[in-house]
């Protein structure tokens, strides 16, 4: 353990505040972050399309969702740099003792993002300047950087739950290895699982608006091409995120078992552990299976380590719940889209079916923020794992809950506004030119 | 060497930061003062028109400098965000109303809407330099120790040579922006417009000149060892090209040579910088932490700048194009607001 290099944990009267600081900061984030994941390659699919066929539809509706695309990253852009002061504004002594073993990933982050805000410009400000092979072109990058961006920030999340790199001898970090810390092991199934859940949530949100329109009546080429694309990402993503999610919880069984032990409140080291659904079901050895394939196998019980280093057990557990509910539903959502396709080439024409569509995009919402607080919330009270406490990372600057308050009420307004563009934008008719 | 290295590192961003992002904060300034809603629509369609392809990519410098900055020197990095968190966070504010307010408004529907969206850009456009030249100036005076919050929250920025880097950093930045959009403006045949500009930035760069006088007074008076590095050596170099470069830019806009204008104003404003950086020399938070002993570990280093160089393969070409298709006015799709 290591209390830092500023000096040490200091008075701050609202660590609570500044978690959840963070933790709204995130959730704002986030979810724009989806869009700059997978709206790209949906729009370029789309020009695609167009470029294929020569239908001037897909062109228009490229075009439109390139501009939504654009407003988003905006926002994207302005909430991920409230995220980079908050580093230091909230959590100093975090990054003035660890910032030299992970602060690598964050330096190749910051040339994704150039290549990012250099190429959607480009793209959505030349969709009637330039060739139309040059514009493709031009999205490619914007694609590239979706990964490596998210690859870069990710490498640090993981290296928080997995701290390597580094070796800690009298209180202080040495023998630093930036390559190492980047490559950590939780790296790979965070990445696949956020990048994923970047599909699930952009698809079914984007799908969502389109059912609404069917329910409401609008039922043309335009809107069933638009629910049809979107739809079909998200409904081959989710099926492969259920796989993926069970690696993630086989990494955290191994490398984190008081966070596993929390996603079920598993009080006592068990064998052939249980896991308990709402409503007081519990199906014997389920967790054993969920954590290492195998109903015989012991599962390590939050006893395992002092009561002041557990994280805390409920909302751990409500969270991983609802992730793994609404990933399964969605699932199943989607395999009635895919069969229906496959069968007869056409939508279900179930009102049912649309309606559900307009729920799983907030859903998927819900699943990406309870991911997150599983992952997060679970690693308590460790900022990093089992290295930094958060308690000693944290700002002994005043005034936390004001900068909280204030920052509060900017995104408030910033959600609002933005929420009412998109839907002016939406009602535009779309010009299907030449 | 390395430390060193990565220092000019994060100078460089620091720079791009100033000259590129400091436009766009002034582009906001005019913006602010352009007018009513019938007078200034020119005034604020030219701006939006320039900005609008350009903004995000100028804003990543500031990304860039503040990971460079907790990587290579973390120890200085917490020491700054905590002793200076409100200035900080109020540039952070700042920057998210501009950009959102900005990104925004060309969906705006009526005066009305697009107007409270245009007076949010254009204040949080003066606040957030203002507030990031407040912190420039704490740490060039001496006053963020090392630590975790131990510098005084309030007083830490509110010294004189605070205040004045904060105009300086509002005024430099008004003044680039009316250099680059009266050259705009050229290229896209407003000649109205064109002399607009010009006469904002002449009048901003006699204001910038006379604020970076006032500031060289204030170190005079309060901070003997930054004076003496600004007066001596490269320090002096630095003082007197920028001087220079600020003539010849105003020299220049009375002429009418807008676009070598661009470049004159850039370089003045880039040189007060830069010798900045070289007056306080060898230290990055005076009067006790050196470049040396903030610096991060040689390996974290040697990876950060290999890493930099491939970025910067990839991104300069990029930003080359970029720039070439802004500034030949091939990036624009009108959207005026309707009404
Ligand atoms: C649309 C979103 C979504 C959906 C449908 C799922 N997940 Fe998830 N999950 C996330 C979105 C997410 C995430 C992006 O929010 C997290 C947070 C950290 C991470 O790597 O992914 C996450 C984390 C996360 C973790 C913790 C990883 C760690 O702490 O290292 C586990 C064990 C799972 N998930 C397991 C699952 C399972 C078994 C699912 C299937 C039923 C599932 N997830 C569906
Ligand atoms: C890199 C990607 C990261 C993501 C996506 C992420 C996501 C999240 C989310 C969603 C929460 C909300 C938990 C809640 O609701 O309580 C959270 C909480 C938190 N995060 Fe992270 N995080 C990341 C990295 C970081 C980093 C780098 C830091 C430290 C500087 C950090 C520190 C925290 C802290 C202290 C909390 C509060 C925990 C709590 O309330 O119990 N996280 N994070
Ligand atoms: C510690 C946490 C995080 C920090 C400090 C952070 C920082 C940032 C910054 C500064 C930007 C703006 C880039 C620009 O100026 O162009 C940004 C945007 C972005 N971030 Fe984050 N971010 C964090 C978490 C995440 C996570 C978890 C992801 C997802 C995997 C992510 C992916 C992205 C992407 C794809 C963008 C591009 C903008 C967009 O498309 O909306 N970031 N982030």
């Amino acid at each position: 353990m290591i209390d830092g290099v500023l000096g040490g944990p200091v008075d701050q009267d609202y660590l609570v505040q500044a978690r959840q600081m963070q933790a709204m900061s995130f959730a704002v984030h986030i979810p724009l972050v989806c869009f700059g994941i997978a709206f790209p390659a949906m729009v370029l699919f789309l020009e695609g399309l167009w470029l294929r066929t020569g239908d001037p539809l897909y062109r228009a509706l490229a075009k439109r969702w390139s501009k939504a695309m654009l407003i988003l990253f905006a926002v994207g852009v302005v909430t991920g740099t409230i995220l980079s002061f908050e580093m230091g504004l909230l959590w100093p002594e975090f990054m003035a003792t660890f910032g030299a073993v992970f602060g690598l990933a964050f330096g190749i982050e910051g040339f994704s993002f150039f290549v990012e805000a250099i190429f959607i410009a480009i793209y959505v400000y030349g969709w009637d300047r330039l060739p139309a092979r040059v514009h493709v072109a031009a999205g490619v990058p914007i694609v590239l950087a979706g990964i490596s961006g998210s690859l870069m920030v990710i490498s640090v999340n993981g290296w928080m739950n997995h701290p390597v790199g580094f070796s800690i001898r009298g209180g202080e970090v040495v023998d630093v290895k930036p390559l190492e810390a980047l490559f950590n092991a939780n790296l790979w199934h965070e990445l696949v699982h956020m990048y994923l859940a970047g599909f699930i949530v952009a698809g079914f949100l984007v799908a969502g608006v389109y059912a609404y329109g069917w329910l409401r009546g609008r039922r043309d080429r335009h809107h069933r091409v638009g629910l049809v694309v979107a739809l079909s990402v998200a409904a081959l993503a989710a099926p492969a995120q259920l796989l993926v999610g069970d690696w993630a919880a086989r990494t955290v069984a191994e490398r984190q078992p008081v966070k596993l032990a929390a996603f079920e409140g598993l009080e006592r080291t068990t064998k052939g552990a249980p896991f308990s659904l709402p409503g007081g079901i519990e199906i014997p050895d389920l967790l054993s299976v969920l954590a290492f394939h195998d109903p015989g196998a012991t599962v390590t019980g939050l006893d395992s380590v002092p009561a002041d280093d557990r994280p805390p057990t409920g909302i751990v557990k409500v969270s991983f719940r609802t992730m793994v509910f609404i990933g399964t539903a969605l699932t199943v959502l989607g395999a009635w889209f895919l069969w229906v396709w496959w069968r007869h080439a056409r939508l279900p024409s179930s009102p049912w079916f649309h309606r559900a569509l307009v729920a799983a995009g907030p859903l998927a919402l819900v699943a990406l923020i309870a991911g997150w607080i599983t992952t997060e919330v679970g690693r308590q009270p460790w900022i990093v794992y089992q290295v930094m406490r958060t308690e000693s990372a944290v700002t002994g600057a005043s005034g936390v809950p004001v900068g909280f308050a204030a920052l509060g009420l900017v995104y408030a307004g910033l959600v609002a506004v933005a929420f009412v563009m998109l839907r002016r934008l939406g009602r535009e008719p779309l010009e299907v030119g030449s | 060497m390395l430390p060193d290295l990565v220092a000019g590192l994060a100078l460089l961003a620091l720079t791009g930061y100033v000259v590129l992002g400091g436009a766009d904060f002034g582009a906001g300034f005019w913006d602010l003062t352009a007018g009513g809603a019938e007078r200034g629509a020119p005034v604020r369609a030219m701006i939006k028109r320039a900005m609008s392809p350009v903004w995000e990519a100028n804003h990543v410098w500031l990304i860039f400098l503040l990971v460079v900055l907790w990587t290579g020197f973390p120890v200085a990095f917490g020491s700054i965000t905590s002793t200076l968190a409100i200035p900080l966070f109020a540039a952070a504010l700042g920057i998210v109303l501009r950009g959102g307010a900005f990104a925004l408004k060309g969906q705006a529907a009526t005066i009305a809407e697009a107007r409270a969206l245009g007076a949010t850009f254009a204040l949080a456009s003066v606040i957030a330099p203002f507030a990031f030249g407040a912190a420039v100036g704490a740490i060039a005076a001496g006053r963020v120790p090392v630590g975790n919050a131990r510098g005084d929250e309030w007083s830490s920025w509110t010294g004189s040579l605070s205040i004045v880097v904060g105009l300086l950093a509002v005024a430099t930045g008004a003044h680039l922006a009316a250099v680059f959009l009266g050259a705009d403006s050229r290229r896209a045949g407003r000649a109205e417009l064109v002399h607009a500009f010009r006469a904002r930035a002449l009048g901003s760069g006699v204001v910038a000149g006379a604020l970076a006088i006032a500031g060289l007074l204030v170190v005079r008076s309060d901070m003997p060892a930054l004076y003496d590095g600004l007066t001596s050596g490269a320090g002096l170099a630095c003082v007197l090209a920028s001087g220079a470069a600020g003539l010849v830019t105003l020299w220049l806009e009375w002429r009418e040579r807008f676009e070598l204008a661009r470049y004159a104003a850039a370089t003045a404003v880039a040189t007060i910088v830069a010798g900045w950086a070289v007056a306080q020399q060898p230290y990055l938070l005076p009067p006790d932490l050196t470049v040396h002993e903030a610096a991060a570990p040689d390996a974290t280093l040697a990876a950060l700048l290999v890493a930099t160089a491939v970025g910067m393969a990839l991104i300069v070409p990029a930003l080359t194009w970029l720039f070439r298709l802004a500034l030949s006015g091939r990036l624009a799709y009108e959207d005026e607001p309707r009404p």
